[in-house]
């Protein structure tokens, strides 16, 4: 058993007084927090990010989710919890491993051990109540568990969090979380009143008494770690000079449609998107909008439609098995011209895939999705701040050329917390009130402009505009039409849409020098972990710099001209691509990562892939591995 | 006795509209068809109603019966097969000033789209809906429906269909917050008026069922119905129907029954030969989903700010105190 395993409160408190004690400075460190699911600990980080934020810190939080809500108790399936990376300055990423984790039994330690995510040497903190369990298998499990963790060279520290708590707190499993968080505090000395103003905020809605007792957990668990651990970080912080806002993505794309102008959100359950749509339920009514929990899928889509149709723009929002379901209803209102915007919050696919998990899987379903021709705007949100103001784009987008905007998220901006900057609300942001002016005699539904392709769309309730909308090919007036010319008239004008939206775009910056030996090519959330990635082999002296697109369809002017003024082209995604190491794989049946594929397509130029499905955030560490790698290749 | 200056003034302003005024395409529909019956039906409601047809939107799936909204002038949505509820509840949601009603068929409703059918019935939207049923698939030529009698040979039933017919008035009335069903066949004009204008007044989800004859797929269908009168059952009540004394010679076979009882009206569901043809249930008390969701408040720019800037406050860090008392 470790030195520190051995650690006694009231010994170590005479031992040593918490003054003395000098903290460490770190430019940055990871931490997780990791328990049985019920037991708090994402509650517990969750508020130690948004203290280290107040206190200036850049933060980033990766969520540990199982599928079930209640998972066996102490199994390594059952994981759940938060890492959270805490740095100096502002943190784009969930980095690569963790430095520190504190877990409420060796089961759930096990699960994130063996995936690789802690740091070689790391410290635990580990709950050590199982070693007094009336079960001996338990108690042996424990001993094994500690025994082998020492042997592998992690810093073990067992922790009485079960005795400490049980003096403050009846039931002590729900108190544990908020103990820890007081231990964290000191440990990354933290300032204890900004931990007493979170729990008072995170508890507001409750009793009094209930603050009152986890404020308790929190001070006691502060005590504690101060008179007994032999260390103490301190990573130092820069307070913004602006008002920030710290929220997860979804909440931030909740945000984003509240500030939209759109008023109807139709959307069914689904994991893991529907976060988003609670926290609208919460807020939008306030605002004269509407949550509306549909019957499935398929009725939110069409539910939507019909409101966009009937003149206020709607958005429904869902996940990669919804997704599909609603690719007859995109057809339809990519056919009729119909506003539409559509935020896909990608998990691991195909199927019900890995519902908690992130992937980039969708980006061709979302481009190509639906039978026929059916052009529709993609983009992607490649970070918290993005998710808000996305959604303002793409209301704005879709009422202007008649379209519909795909909004691709993932499972870990869902979830991962970082401040920006507070948005100052603009009157621009909002719709414009539903046209009810009458329109001119002769007026066509269909007037497709010759060269944008966009006709001016009518709304019910304006007078002389009185026509029925289909989905089946139809002429300017609407009329139904099977015309062989007709039918091509229709597809080329909602075909010259993306291209007239297209000459709106701005070529997007090069991150790092303008021309180079690789390029990195990304889109969605990768952006932080790449940036960072290009960093490193920067400082390592290598020439590398990345692209992020927003815009996947269409893409903006220019690509083709940054490709081609690097050595090497690389994309990098989170879905599956073939790699050529594989002994059937060559480049007659190697399937590329979705935006390689697409950008060597469209620009002829010869794009490599590289990727990962591992259903977890890439870690910057693998991206420089891969770099290095197709750096060296060849030579 | 006189009536005021400004009534008069009121209804010189008032746009009248003759039918033509709702007639749109020329139908496409076969002769004989049960949807031209309900058509003239639908544009003799529209004028007597004097509905403005920039006002008024009719939603449908996919099938015969869904072509109907290219045949009317007014706003319409041909949409997609199975969907026409959710796209109608999406535009009544957005736009409650708007008169929206709903054309679908056995297979657009009682099939693809019975989920819709189910939950529209349970949000009670003020919508006017009509189930053309025809007992058959038209468009895509002679497959058996879910309300085809058992033994239709059809395309993809050649020696006979094996299931009982779903029942739609049945179904209909099993769903919690059901507020309006009637049943009316094609070829009882009078009667068909009649249940469309009581659909029409009827605030919540008005279902009307009409049993109609496909003179294509099932042309002998109907036969016997149509020559003897007396399968044909009148349901008449002062809060339901209240037939013509012409009408009432042919049709002798009668009997009283109040919509509001929603346990007869399941007795009467079931009956199938004869035929009961009037309103089956309407209770006017059950809360229309639009009204229970505020919709059509006014929203203002005002409100949006006030509410986005309380929601950036739950998340807001403030460089120091002074910022964080402002937001206080």
């Amino acid at each position: 058993m470790s030195e520190t395993a051995q650690l006694d409160r009231k010994t170590q408190a005479k031992a040593t007084s918490a003054r003395a004690k000098p903290a460490v400075t770190l430019p940055e460190h990871i931490v997780e927090v990791i328990s049985d699911s019920g037991e708090g600990a994402q509650r517990c980080g969750q508020s130690l990010a948004s203290i280290a934020a107040r206190s200036g810190n850049g933060i980033w939080t990766v969520e540990i989710i199982p599928a079930e809500i209640q998972p066996p108790a102490r199994s390594v399936a059952g994981a759940s919890g938060i890492r959270i990376r805490i740095g100096s300055k502002a943190v784009t990423n969930g980095g690569d491993e963790t430095d520190l984790a504190v877990a409420f039994n060796e089961q759930v330690l096990l699960g994130r051990v063996r995936a690789g995510e802690l740091k070689k040497g790391a410290t635990i903190l580990l709950e050590n109540m199982w070693r007094e369990h009336r079960d001996p298998a338990i108690v042996k499990s424990f001993d094994d568990t500690v025994k082998s963790l020492v042997k592998d060279g992690f810093n073990v520290v067992e922790i009485p969090l079960e005795r400490e708590c049980r003096s403050l707190m009846n039931d002590p499993r729900r108190g544990k979380n908020m103990f820890v968080l007081g231990m964290l505090l000191s440990i990354y000395s933290l300032d204890l009143q900004l931990g007493r103003d979170q729990v008072a905020l995170t508890f507001g809605k409750k009793d009094r008494s209930v603050i009152d007792a986890n404020v308790k957990l929190l001070e006691a668990g502060f005590a504690w770690a101060e008179a007994n651990l032999a260390f103490k970080y301190a990573i130092p912080a820069t307070r913004s000079t602006v008002p920030q806002v710290v929220t997860n993505g979804n909440t931030a794309i909740a945000l984003g449609v509240l500030a939209s102008g759109m008023d109807i959100c139709a959307m069914y359950p689904i994991t893991p998107a529907t976060s988003a749509s609670h926290y609208l339920s919460d807020c939008f009514e306030k605002v004269g909008g509407m949550v509306h929990q549909a019957e499935d899928e398929i009725a939110a889509c069409a539910f939507a439609i019909g409101a966009s149709y009937a003149g206020r723009c709607a958005v429904t929002i869902t996940s990669g098995p919804g997704y599909s379901l609603k690719q007859e209803g995109i057809g339809l209102a990519v056919m009729a011209e119909i506003p539409l915007v559509v935020v896909n919050v990608q998990r691991g696919g195909p199927s019900t895939g890995q519902p908690t998990k992130v992937e980039q899987g969708d980006l061709l379903t979302a481009i190509y999705g639906s039978h026929g021709d059916a052009p529709k705007v993609v983009m992607a949100v490649s970070g918290i701040e993005d998710c808000f103001y996305s959604m303002i784009t793409a209301r704005k987008i879709a009422e202007t050329f008649n379209m519909v905007v795909v909004v691709l998220s993932d499972a870990s901006l869902a979830t991962a917390q970082t401040p920006f900057p507070r948005p100052h609300f603009s009157e621009d942001w909002l719709a414009p009130p539903v046209d009810q002016s009458p329109l001119p005699p002769g007026a066509k539904p269909y007037d497709w402009d010759p060269v944008t392709g966009i006709a001016r769309r009518f709304s019910p309730g304006q007078p002389g505009g009185m026509h029925t909308v289909t989905g089946l090919a139809h002429d300017r007036n609407s009329k139904v039409a099977y015309d062989p010319s007709i039918n091509e008239e229709s597809l080329r004008a909602r075909s010259l849409k993306l291209a007239a939206f297209q000459k709106t775009l701005k070529t997007p910056p090069v991150y790092g020098d303008p021309e180079g030996d690789l390029l990195v090519v990304g889109w969605g959330s990768t952006k932080g972990v790449i940036e960072e990635s290009v960093d490193r082999m920067r400082a390592e002296g290598r020439k590398v710099s990345s692209l992020h697109l927003r815009f996947i369809q269409p893409m903006p002017p220019g690509i083709g001209e940054i490709l081609r003024r690097f050595g090497k082209v690389m994309a990098i995604e989170g879905t599956w691509g073939d790699s050529l190491k594989d002994e059937l794989i060559d480049e007659n049946n190697r399937r590329y990562t979705p935006l390689a594929m697409m950008l060597r397509s469209r620009y002829l130029v010869d794009v490599d892939c590289w990727s990962e499905a591992r259903g977890q955030p890439i870690k910057p560490g693998n991206v420089v591995t891969a770099l290095r790698a197709k750096l060296d290749e060849g030579k | 006795m006189a009536s005021p200056l400004s009534q008069s003034i009121i209804r010189l302003h008032e746009e009248r509209h003759e039918l033509e005024d709702y007639q749109g395409g020329v139908p496409r529909w076969c002769s004989g068809c049960g949807d031209n019956a309900i058509l003239a039906a639908v544009q003799r409601l529209c004028r007597d109603e004097n509905l403005a047809p920039e006002k008024t939107v009719f939603v449908s799936g996919i099938g015969c019966s869904s072509r109907f909204p290219h045949y009317m002038k007014t706003y319409g949505f041909h949409g997609i097969h199975g969907r026409a509820f959710p796209i109608a509840e999406g535009v009544k949601m957005a736009r409650p000033d708007l008169h929206v009603f709903v054309n679908t068929g056995d297979g657009d409703c009682c099939s693809i789209g019975a989920a819709h059918w189910i939950h529209a019935l349970r949000y009670n939207m003020n919508l006017t809906v009509i189930l053309h049923d025809n007992h058959v698939y038209g468009l895509t030529k002679k497959q058996a429906s879910p309300t085809s009698p058992v033994g239709l040979k059809s395309n993809t039933t050649p020696r006979g269909s094996v299931l009982e017919a779903l029942n739609p008035l049945t179904v209909t009335l099993g769903v919690q917050n059901v507020s309006f069903v009637a049943q009316a066949v094609d070829w009882i004009p009078e009667l068909m008026y009649d249940i469309v204008s009581r659909a029409f007044h009827h605030r919540g989800f008005s279902f009307i069922r009409v049993i109609q004859r496909c003179p294509e797929f099932l042309p002998k269908m109907f036969e016997p119905w149509l020559h003897d009168p007396g399968k044909t059952l009148l349901l008449t009540h002062d809060n339901g129907l209240r037939p013509s004394a012409e009408l009432g010679r042919i049709y002798k076979n009668q009997r009283a029954h109040d919509p509001l009882d929603i346990h007869k009206a399941r007795e009467i569901a079931s009956e199938e030969d004869p035929i009961p043809v009037g309103i089956l249930y309407q209770n006017p008390e059950v809360p229309c989903y639009e009204d229970l969701r505020g919709a059509g408040k006014p929203r203002t720019v005002e409100a949006v700010r006030k509410g986005l800037d309380a929601e950036f406050d739950k998340f807001t860090i403030w460089p120091d105190e002074a910022g964080r008392q402002r937001a206080a």
